[in-house]
C-alpha cells in the first residue's frame, strides 16, 4: 500500500464508534492470441479505497479513486453521512456488533514469477500452442490465453487494526471450435469460463498441461463433431471435477450464503430453500458428502488470510457425513443470524462493499478410484467441462450442461456423445451421491466468475473436487 | 471544475504527448453513484461510489497497446499518472507483432450529448422507500447519479455524453419466492410515479396470497411480459448479431444466419441508437449510425460489426463495441393491446419475469431458464393462482417463431439495471409476447 496511506487515513478518520479503509490495487495483463494472430495486449490498474464508518447504529460505505489525503477525507464525508442518515432505519443495530481489529499479512504462493517471461515470450508460448489447433479445416476457430492479476490489499482500522495481502492469480485458457454440416462443437481445456485459475505464477501453467493441450483441444472438438448426440434418460451420472466445481457451486455453495439466507439477495441473485433451522440437523446429502470452507488452500483461486471485514480466515466444514453444520456467513451475517459461520465477507474491488461470497468450497476426497466408480456403473454416463448452467432463484431446481460426455455400459466406458445436459433438484440431488473419488481424482478448480450482489459484484471463488457419482439423474441431450 | 472540463484538458494534454507516427486515443467513464440496499424495508447498505477510469490506447507501426487505471479526478494527479501509463505502453508495445485486424476511425467525428437530469439525494431516497415499504417486506437497490463517457484522440476527434439517472428496482414480498418485481428509472425522482408503481406492486402482491398452483412438465399457452421477453432477447445477445460469432459459427444464430431456420415475420430487431441511452460512440471512436437493423421480419439483417471484426472480414464498422453486442436494442411492436393480453392467453401462464437462462443446445438456440416473482395460472382470461416456480426449455425459433401468437402494441424501455465494475446506460425496449405453446420441463 502507499506509505502514506496508513497515516494520511488514521488523520482524517472521524470520531465514530467504527472506521475503516480498505485499500485495493489491483494490475492484470490479458495476452491473447487468436487463429495465429497475436491481439493486443489489454493491461489495467484498478486503484482505489473504501471507507467504512458505523456510528450510533448506522453504517456507511463510501469509495474513491482519488487517494490523497483530502480525497479520503472527502470519502470519509459521505461514509459519515450515510451512517448518519441510515442511524436507526437498518436491517440490524450495526453499532452493537463487534468489528474484528486485525492484524498481519498474506501473500499467495509463487514458484515461478509471470514477470520472468517477457511479453513477447508469453505471446510466442500462446502462440505456439494455440498453432497446433489447425490440424484440419473443419476447425473454425481457436484461441489460447494467460491472464495474469496482481492484487495488493490493505485493511485499516482507525483505532490499529492493520493487514497487509497480496495474491498473484494466473488463469490460462485455450480451445478450438469445429463446425461442419450445420453443427458446431466446441472443446476447450477446462471450461471457456477459465475454470482452470489458480493463486500462484508460471507453475500454474504446468499443473494446467498447457504443452500439447493445442492439439489435444482440436481433435477434442472434432471428436464431438463425430459423435452421437447424448441420448435421453435417467441414468447414473459420474461427473469431473471441471463439471463438479460448478454443481458444487451453484448447489451448495450459493443456497449456503447466509445474506440470501437473510434475505438480502431477493430481488437480485434470490434467496435460497435452506432455512436457519436447517443448521445442524438437516440431511443435505449421502454420507458420502464432506463439504468444506477452506482458504487455507494456498494454491487454490481464493485463499486469503482475512477477509474484507478482518476476520481470520480459517477452514471449516459446512456439511460433514452428508448433514449440514455451519453456513457461509461473515461477521456482520453471523451477529443477525445469531449462528456461527466462516470467514467469508468479500468485495469484488474497491469500489463495492463487502459481502457474504463463498470463496473456497471443496468437496473432501473419498475411498473409490476412478475405476471404481466406472465401474460401479450399469447405465450410465460421464461428463466433463461446463459449458451451461441454469438453477432457481432458490437455489433449487437445476439444469447443467457440459461439453463432453462418455457413455457407460456394464461398469465400461463407451462411446463419446455431444451435447450431455443434466438437471435435478438440489434438495434431493445430494442424496443420490453414490460414490466420491479418491485422491488421485481430485482436481484444484475455480471460477474468476462469480456475479452476485447489489450493486453487482463478479468475483473469483476456488472449488476442488473428486470425481462424483450419483444415480438415476434425468439426463438429456441437443436437437441434433 | 467540471468533469467535462476536466475530461477536456486532460485529453488535451494527452494528445500533446503524441509523438511523431504515433496516435493516442483516450477512453473516459465517470461515475458519481449512490447506492442503497434495502432488505425487510430497511437500509442492508449504503454505497457512495466517486470513480474515474482514463483508457489510453497507443498505436504505432500498425501495433496497437491498451492500458486502463482508475485516476483520482484531479488534473494536478492525474496527468503524472497517464503520463506514466504512456511510457509503460511504449516500452511494451514492440512486444506484439504489427497488428493485421488495426482499424482506426477517419476523419474526426464530434458529438457531444447532456442528458441532464435531477437526480434525488439518498436522503429523500431512503424516506420515500421507508413510507412506502411501511408494513411490507420490501427488497432492493436505488442506484443513481451521472454517468460520464468520453473520447478523444490525436487525430483531433472527441465525443462527450453525460446522462443522469437512477434506477430502482424492488420486490415486495409475499412468502418465500413469491414477490412482485418493479423498477421505476428515470432522469428525475417523482413522488407521483413512483407510488403509482407502488400502488400497482401492492395490488399484485395481493394476488399472490392466493393458493399457488404447482404445473406438471409439458407444453403451455404463456404471456411473457415485456420484462420476461427482456431474458429471453437477451440470450440472442450471446453472440447472436455479432459478425464474428456468425464467421466463427459460435452464434446461436447460425440456423437462421443460415437460412435453415427463420422466426415470425412480425419478428424485426434493431439496434436503435438513436433512441437509447448508450453513447452514440465506442472505445475506439467509431460513431454508430442510428439505427442497424439486425433482424427484417424474421430474416437475418445485418450484424454488428466492430472495428476490429470489420477489418478481419472486410466488411465495414457500424461501431458495434468489441464484444459486438446490442446497447439500445428494440423488438418492433405488434398489434393486441398489452390491457387485453389475458384475456388472448385465456388460460395458460402469464410469465412475469424469467430468471437465470442460458442455452441447453447452443446451436439450436435452445434455451433453459426458471419463471419468477408473479408468474400467474390464468383461466377464462383471469388470474386464478400464483405459479410454484417452473424451468422451461425451449427453442427461439419456437417461441419467436413458429408458436408466437401475438406481440403487444405496447412497449416496455427497460434499462439494464447491471452495475458490475460501473453503472451502464444500455437498454432494450420491448413488446410482452403470446406465445402458442411453451415448453416447461421440471
Amino acid at each position: 500500500m502507499p506509505e502514506s496511506l496508513a497515516r494520511d487515513f488514521r488523520a482524517i478518520a472521524p470520531a465514530v464508534d467504527f472506521c475503516a479503509l480498505r485499500f485495493v490495487e489491483e494490475s492484470s495483463e490479458i495476452l491473447t492470441v487468436r487463429q495465429d494472430v497475436p491481439e493486443p495486449p489489454q493491461l489495467s490498474t484498478d486503484r482505489g479505497a473504501m471507507v467504512t464508518v458505523i456510528d450510533k447504529g448506522g453504517l456507511g460505505y463510501a469509495a474513491t479513486s482519488d487517494l490523497t489525503q483530502a480525497g479520503l477525507r472527502e470519502a470519509a464525508d459521505r461514509a459519515l453521512r450515510l451512517a448518519r442518515l441510515t442511524a436507526g432505519r437498518t436491517v440490524v443495530d450495526y453499532g452493537a456488533i463487534e468489528m474484528p481489529r486485525p492484524k498481519g499479512t498474506y501473500r499467495s504462493p509463487l514458484a515461478d514469477d509471470p514477470a520472468r517471461l517477457t511479453r513477447r515470450e508469453k505471446y510466442d508460448l500462446l502462440a505456439g500452442e494455440a498453432s497446433q489447433c489447425r490440424i484440419d479445416p473443419r476447425i473454425v476457430d481457436w484461441e489460447a490465453g494467460l491472464w495474469t492479476t496482481r492484487t495488493r490489499q490493505a485493511y485499516l482500522t482507525a483505532d490499529g487494526g492493520e493487514v497487509e495481502q497480496e495474491f498473484r492469480y494466473l488463469v490460462p485458457n485455450l480451445s478450438a471450435t469445429a463446425h461442419a454440416d450445420g453443427v458446431t462443437q466446441t472443446r476447450s481445456h477446462a471450461g471457456r469460463g477459465n475454470g482452470f485459475c489458480r493463486q500462484g505464477g508460471l507453475e500454474i501453467l504446468d499443473a494446467f498441461g498447457l504443452k500439447g493441450s493445442g492439439r489435444a483441444v482440436a481433435e477434442g472438438a472434432l471428436e464431438l463433431l463425430a459423435a452421437p448426440n447424448c441420448p435421453s434418460g435417467k441414468m447414473d451420472v459420474l461427473l469431473m471435477p471441471d463439471q463438479m466445481m460448478l454443481q458444487i457451486h451453484e448447489s451448495i455453495g450459493h443456497p449456503l450464503e447466509l445474506d440470501r439466507i437473510l434475505g438480502d439477495e431477493r430481488n437480485f441473485a434470490g434467496t435460497s430453500f435452506v432455512t436457519l433451522d436447517m443448521f445442524g440437523s438437516y440431511r443435505y446429502g449421502s454420507e458420502l458428502l464432506d463439504v468444506t470452507f477452506d482458504p487455507t488452500r494456498a494454491e487454490e483461486f481464493a485463499s486469503y488470510g482475512w477477509d474484507d471485514d478482518g476476520s481470520a480466515a480459517e477452514r471449516q466444514y459446512l456439511i460433514r457425513k452428508g448433514l449440514l453444520e455451519r453456513p457461509l456467513g461473515g461477521a456482520i451475517s453471523q451477529a443477525r443470524a445469531g449462528i456461527a459461520g466462516v470467514a467469508n465477507t468479500r468485495a469484488c474491488a474497491w469500489n463495492r462493499a463487502p459481502i457474504d461470497r463463498m470463496a473456497n468450497l471443496n468437496i473432501e476426497p473419498g475411498a473409490s478410484t476412478l475405476e471404481e466408480l466406472v465401474a460401479g456403473i450399469e447405465h450410465g454416463i460421464m461428463m466433463r467441462t461446463n459449458v451451461s448452467w441454469s438453477i432457481d432463484d432458490s437455489r433449487n431446481k437445476f439444469q447443467f450442461g457440459c461439453e463432453w460426455g462418455r457413455m457407460i455400459r456394464n461398469g465400461k466406458l463407451a462411446e463419446v456423445v455431444r451435447n450431455p445436459n443434466y438437471r435435478g433438484i438440489s434438495a434431493t440431488f445430494w442424496r443420490s451421491l453414490t460414490g466420491v473419488g479418491d485422491a488421485s481424482t481430485f482436481e484444484v478448480m475455480g471460477t474468476p466468475f462469480c456475479g452476485k450482489g447489489e450493486p453487482n459484484q463478479v468475483i473469483r471463488c476456488g472449488h476442488a473436487s473428486p470425481a462424483c457419482r450419483f444415480a438415476g439423474v434425468e439426463v438429456f441431450g441437443g436437437a441434433q | 471544475m467540471s468533469m467535462k472540463a476536466y475530461f477536456h484538458e486532460l485529453a488535451d494534454f494527452v494528445q500533446s504527448l503524441a509523438g511523431a507516427g504515433e496516435v493516442i486515443a483516450s477512453g473516459f467513464a465517470a461515475e458519481t453513484s449512490d447506492f442503497v440496499r434495502f432488505n425487510r424495508s430497511a437500509v442492508r447498505q449504503a454505497t457512495s461510489v466517486r470513480q474515474v477510469r482514463w483508457t489510453l490506447t497507443l498505436i504505432r507501426d500498425g501495433r496497437r497497446a491498451d492500458a486502463t487505471a482508475t485516476l483520482a479526478g484531479t488534473i494536478a494527479a492525474d496527468r503524472g499518472e497517464l503520463k506514466a501509463m504512456l511510457a509503460e505502453l511504449r516500452a511494451g508495445i514492440a512486444d506484439a507483432p504489427a497488428d493485421p485486424y488495426l482499424l482506426l476511425p477517419g476523419e474526426p467525428v464530434n458529438t457531444e450529448r447532456e442528458a441532464a437530469g435531477e437526480i434525488p439525494d439518498c436522503a429523500r431516497v431512503i424516506d420515500a422507500v421507508a413510507e412506502a415499504g411501511r408494513g411490507l417486506d420490501l427488497v432492493g437497490l436505488y442506484a443513481g447519479g451521472p454517468i460520464l463517457e468520453g473520447f478523444a484522440n490525436s487525430l483531433g476527434q472527441r465525443n462527450w455524453q453525460r446522462v443522469d439517472n437512477f434506477n430502482f428496482e424492488w420486490c415486495l414480498y409475499h412468502d418465500r419466492d413469491k414477490a412482485v418485481k418493479t423498477s421505476y428509472s428515470g432522469p428525475r425522482w417523482e413522488a407521483a410515479a413512483f407510488e403509482a408503481k407502488m400502488r400497482f406492486a401492492r395490488e399484485q402482491l395481493a394476488l399472490l396470497g392466493r393458493p399457488a398452483r404447482s404445473l406438471d412438465p409439458g407444453r403451455y399457452r404463456a404471456y411473457l411480459s415485456p420484462a420476461a421477453m427482456e431474458d429471453v432477447i437477451g440470450m440472442l445477445c450471446w453472440g447472436g448479431f455479432g459478425l464474428k460469432s456468425q464467421r466463427t459459427k459460435h452464434s446461436p444464430l447460425m440456423r437462421l444466419a443460415d437460412g435453415a431456420a427463420s422466426l415470425d415475420a412480425r419478428v424485426s430487431l434493431a439496434e436503435n441508437t438513436a433512441d437509447g441511452l448508450a453513447a452514440g460512440f465506442q472505445r475506439d471512436g467509431f460513431v454508430r449510425p442510428a439505427r442497424v437493423e439486425l433482424i427484417r421480419a424474421g430474416r437475418p439483417g445485418d450484424c454488428l460489426a466492430s472495428p476490429r471484426s470489420a477489418r478481419e472480414y472486410g466488411v465495414a464498422t457500424n461501431g458495434a463495441n468489441a464484444e459486438e453486442v446490442p446497447e439500445s436494442l428494440e423488438l418492433s411492436p405488434g398489434e393486441l393491446a398489452q390491457a387485453d393480453a389475458l384475456e388472448a392467453l385465456d388460460r395458460g401462464i402469464y410469465v412475469g419475469n424469467l430468471w437465470y437462462l442460458n442455452f441447453s443446445d447452443r446451436s439450436a438456440c435452445r434455451m433453459t431458464g426458471m419463471t419468477r416473482f408473479a408468474s400467474f395460472w390464468v383461466e377464462d382470461g383471469e388470474i386464478r393462482a400464483p405459479l410454484n416456480v417452473m424451468r422451461f426449455d425451449d427453442t427461439a425459433y419456437r417461441i419467436l417463431g413458429s408458436e408466437l401468437e401475438a406481440l403487444t402494441r405496447e412497449r416496455e424501455l427497460i434499462l439494464q439495471g447491471g452495475t458490475y465494475g460501473a453503472r451502464n446506460t444500455a437498454s432494450m425496449r420491448l413488446p410482452g409476447a403470446l406465445v402458442r405453446d411453451f415448453t416447461l420441463v421440471l
